[in-house]
């Protein structure tokens, strides 16, 4: 009964929002604001309506009704309670319903400001966040339903529906599949919702590009009024991506974060356009240029999130990720398909009132350098897209699958982002408008210096590898030119305004928090790169089989097999655990103890391997139980990585993260910043 | 006996070949050999896993495979291609660059070039044919044009 009521509400939603897109719409177009402010009111329904949706599935889940298909699917009776509230993610039909409750709730808090002069913006917001939450309510409504109900016929085959088809009797299984084991980890609980709130909030800034291109606005204001939810976008899609590669490492058992796994790139993909287009939406804003050139990023960057929803949905690649399976493809594709030729024609109507207030000054400007940045993620991003795009092709020409794997990514991306990474050395001290190479040189020649330094370190200390050495060189620049700035900028206040070195510093950096929380970014990704280039230059591994008391040896480490154990685990009873016990020595020193093991879910029959890792600041000792002898429990086969350098990725993950949250903070008041106005400029005149 | 010499010198060098042999198939190759060439295929099960890391029982037997046809004495190349004989070029870690294939490889570059032709093709479309560089700052000058522009940012409302 409660499974029909949630179906019903969903089905008023979807209603609500195909209303509220064609109210709007047909309001904004024949100026009818009665029916605009209906269309708002229809909206703003969605999110009560969705919230009780998701909290009739949440019961069903907690509540262990696997009479409901979907319930049955992903969660089980041996699951604690808060792994099967985020089963409402876990599967595809819930996943889907997820997407469309943070659509709405995005969409209420978008409409909720003073609209006052933007009030023209409104009904086309209203139409492009409801259209998209029709779009995907639709797939909930009429094609992945998370309410259906499972029944048995007389012949005793299973059959999924709503109501009781006749013939047929209820069926409640004793117990359900479980979750998927893989996804029963800290890191993937999080994981899909950080990056579905990336995803959805992306959508926000396009429906006011959108609404401006409908009426014709071709000044920043769009863009100013989404600046923080761009932001909070990109926020949430690095953090998602950043847990991923966590995930990953922690479980899946490779020894690394990142394997270019198809799947992996398509949620890559939005990142890599919403990247270029938080930089260039900045040379709008302080130079009236590039109008065109970011609306493309933005409808870009809303295409490549709903790919990657698809993508990461739909089970086209049959990858670790892919979990669900569905016939969902075509209505994906009509929808990406429709969605970017409507919004480019609306572009490509509108070109001409887009044009640039102001020339390209010069080549060594910002700007310029802006653009240059913009290239360089477009070929990366052109890269991966058409190396996930690739064997769907071919197999659908040819009939030859084919893989593309790490190799062709890293070959073709490694020197682009080594590219970005010495644009980010050299931008940051460029000037907009009338720059010169000498002016660039001149403030650039300290860092310079500085980062050569850091390239002699490097060749004293005995590396040779040509890779590590410019990449080393190229962080010691990025790092050089941001400490650089922080220094500059605090200097120059503290000389204005006699302020204390640290009170400017911190002044400087709230006074201007997306400029320094950006350079912030850039010391994260530095920091990010170092552990990058430690793990993929410098990883080495080795594997063996050892009897209990022989050991292996990797580098300077020695790992003994002390002995393992197998057993089901008293609290999970689904699950079977085998830990093996090794030591760890290097130089001969003891480290301590470390438990690889393999744990087996009998539900779902998987097996996970987690592996037993050492990390310190210098490396990670990473130990998988790869095999064992089942009955004697003599012999286990190790496989050992050693990671230099690797937790500088999940450092550098941290500083990004608050460099974005410095840039993403609120701003003061308006109304408090002009009272304060008069006293900072009493200041400077004395 | 000249003919003699040469026959027994024969018959020893064969012998000495047939015994270096015999003792490369005795040796067992290590989990690492193994691991080396297993790194760079996929098979077709678990897509988009290397080999080498691949816990399910199929790729245990792949790894086997490989391991013994070290152990006869194949080589990387030899192997590898008995594995794209009998399962196809997907196992292959990045397409082998043979008809259709070359798109993969091609486009990303062509694609690149292209953008930056356009890209160059509106920079001299934005740039006006009179408007020259600023003006060279002297290296004196140049820290108090930072310290104006400095503050005529923070000035504004960002």
């Amino acid at each position: 009964m409660i499974a029909q009521v949630g179906y019903f509400i969903l089905l008023l939603s979807f209603g609500l929002a195909l209303y509220g897109a064609a109210a709007a719409g047909y309001g904004g177009w024949r100026g009818r604001p009665a029916l605009v402010e209906s269309g708002r009111r229809a909206m703003l329904l969605t999110f009560p309506m969705l919230t009780a949706a998701s909290l009739v599935l949440i019961y069903l889940l907690v509540s262990g009704s696997f009479q409901v298909e979907y319930v049955a699917s992903v969660t089980s009776r041996s699951m604690p309670n808060y792994l099967k509230v985020t089963a409402l993610w876990g599967g595809q039909a819930g996943s889907l319903l997820f997407w469309s409750w943070l659509m709405a709730a995005f969409a209420t808090a978008a409409s909720a400001r003073r609209w006052d002069r933007d009030r023209e913006l409104l009904p086309w917001v209203i139409l492009v966040t409801m259209g998209t939450l029709a779009f995907f309510l639709s797939l909930v409504v009429f094609f992945e339903n998370p309410f259906l109900r499972l029944w048995q016929t007389a012949g005793g085959q299973q059959v999924t529906a709503l109501f009781q088809p006749r013939g047929t009797a209820p069926l409640v299984p004793f117990d359900g599949n479980g979750l998927n084991p893989l996804l029963r980890h800290p890191g993937m609980i999080i994981h899909p919702p950080m990056l579905y709130l990336g995803f959805v909030a992306f959508v926000i800034p396009f429906a006011f590009a959108i609404a401006a291109l409908v009426t014709r606005r071709s000044d920043d204001r769009w863009i100013r009024i989404t600046r923080r939810w761009t932001l909070f976008a990109w926020l949430f899609l690095s953090l998602g991506l950043i847990l991923g590669m966590r995930w990953a490492y922690d479980v899946l058992g490779w020894g690394g974060y990142w394997g270019w796994d198809p799947v992996e790139v398509a949620a890559l993909l939005p990142w890599l356009v919403g990247t270029p287009f938080l930089h260039s939406v900045i040379v709008q804003e302080k130079r009236g240029m590039l109008k065109q050139w970011n609306m493309v990023l933005i409808i870009l960057t809303y295409s490549s999130v709903i790919l990657a929803t698809f993508l990461t949905r739909s089970g086209v690649f049959s990858s670790v990720h892919a979990f669900a399976q569905s016939a969902i493809g075509p209505m994906f594709f009509a929808f990406i398909g429709l969605t970017f030729a409507a919004s480019l024609g609306l572009l490509i109507s509108r070109w001409d009132g887009l044009r640039s207030e102001n020339r390209l000054d010069s080549m060594f400007s910002r700007e310029a350098l802006f653009l240059l940045q913009n290239l360089i993620f477009m070929g990366i991003y052109i890269v991966c897209l058409w190396g996930i795009l690739f064997p769907l092709i071919s197999e659908l020409f040819t009939g030859q699958k084919v893989t593309v794997g790490p190799p062709f990514y890293e070959r073709a991306t490694g020197p682009l982002w080594g590219m970005l990474l010495l644009l980010m050395g050299v931008a940051p001290l460029s000037v907009y408008g009338r720059a010169s190479w000498q002016r660039l040189g001149t403030a650039l020649w300290k860092p310079a210096a500085a980062s050569l330094l850091v390239l002699a370190a490097l060749w004293i200390g005995g590396m040779r590898n040509p890779a590590a050495l410019l990449a080393g060189w190229l962080g010691g620049l990025v790092l050089a030119v941001t400490v650089y700035e922080f220094w500059r900028g605090a200097r120059a206040r503290h000389q204005r305004h006699g302020e204390n070195f640290f009170v400017a510093l911190g002044r400087l950096a709230a006074r201007n928090r997306r400029r320094y929380g950006g350079y912030i970014i850039h010391i994260g990704v530095v920091l990010m790169a170092i552990g990058i280039i430690g793990i993929e230059i410098f990883q080495t591994e080795t594997q063996g089989q050892l009897a209990v008391g022989e050991q292996l040896t990797l580098g300077r480490y020695v790992v003994t097999y002390d002995g393992l154990t197998q057993f089901d685990d008293p609290n999970e009873r689904d699950r079977n655990v085998a830990r093996a016990v090794v030591s760890v020595y290097r130089d001969g020193r003891p480290l301590g103890e470390l438990y690889p093991r393999r744990d087996f879910y009998y539900a779902a029959q998987q097996s996970m391997t987690i592996p037993g890792v050492r990390s310190s600041l210098e490396d990670d000792l990473y130990v998988l139980l790869v095999d064992w002898e089942q009955i004697a429990q003599q012999g286990a086969t190790f496989k050992i990585y050693h990671n230099p350098l690797v937790n500088y990725v999940w450092l550098g993950g941290l500083v990004f993260i608050f460099g974005t949250l410095v840039a993403a903070w609120p701003e003061r008041e308006p109304g408090r910043e002009r009272r304060r106005a008069p006293t900072r400029a009493a200041v400077v005149e004395a | 006996m000249r003919r003699g010499l040469l026959t027994m010198m024969g018959v020893g060098l064969l012998a000495l070949a047939v015994a270096s042999v015999a003792a490369a198939q005795q040796e067992v190759p290590t989990d690492d050999q193994v691991n080396a060439i297993a790194k760079q295929l996929y098979c077709p099960v678990c897509e988009n896993v290397p080999l080498d890391v691949c816990p399910t029982q199929a790729c245990q037997q792949w790894r086997d495979t490989i391991r013994e046809k070290l152990g006869a004495g194949w080589t990387e190349a030899q192997i590898q291609q008995y594995f794209v004989d009998q399962y196809g070029a997907r196992v292959l870690a990045t397409p082998p660059a043979t008809g259709l294939n070359w798109l993969v490889y091609l486009l990303p570059p062509l694609a690149f070039a292209g953008g930056a032709y356009l890209l160059l093709r509106a920079v001299r479309a934005w740039r006006s044919p009179g408007t020259a560089s600023a003006p060279p700052v002297s290296p004196a000058a140049s820290d108090d044009l930072y310290v104006e522009q400095l503050e005529r940012e923070l000035r504004e409302r960002t």
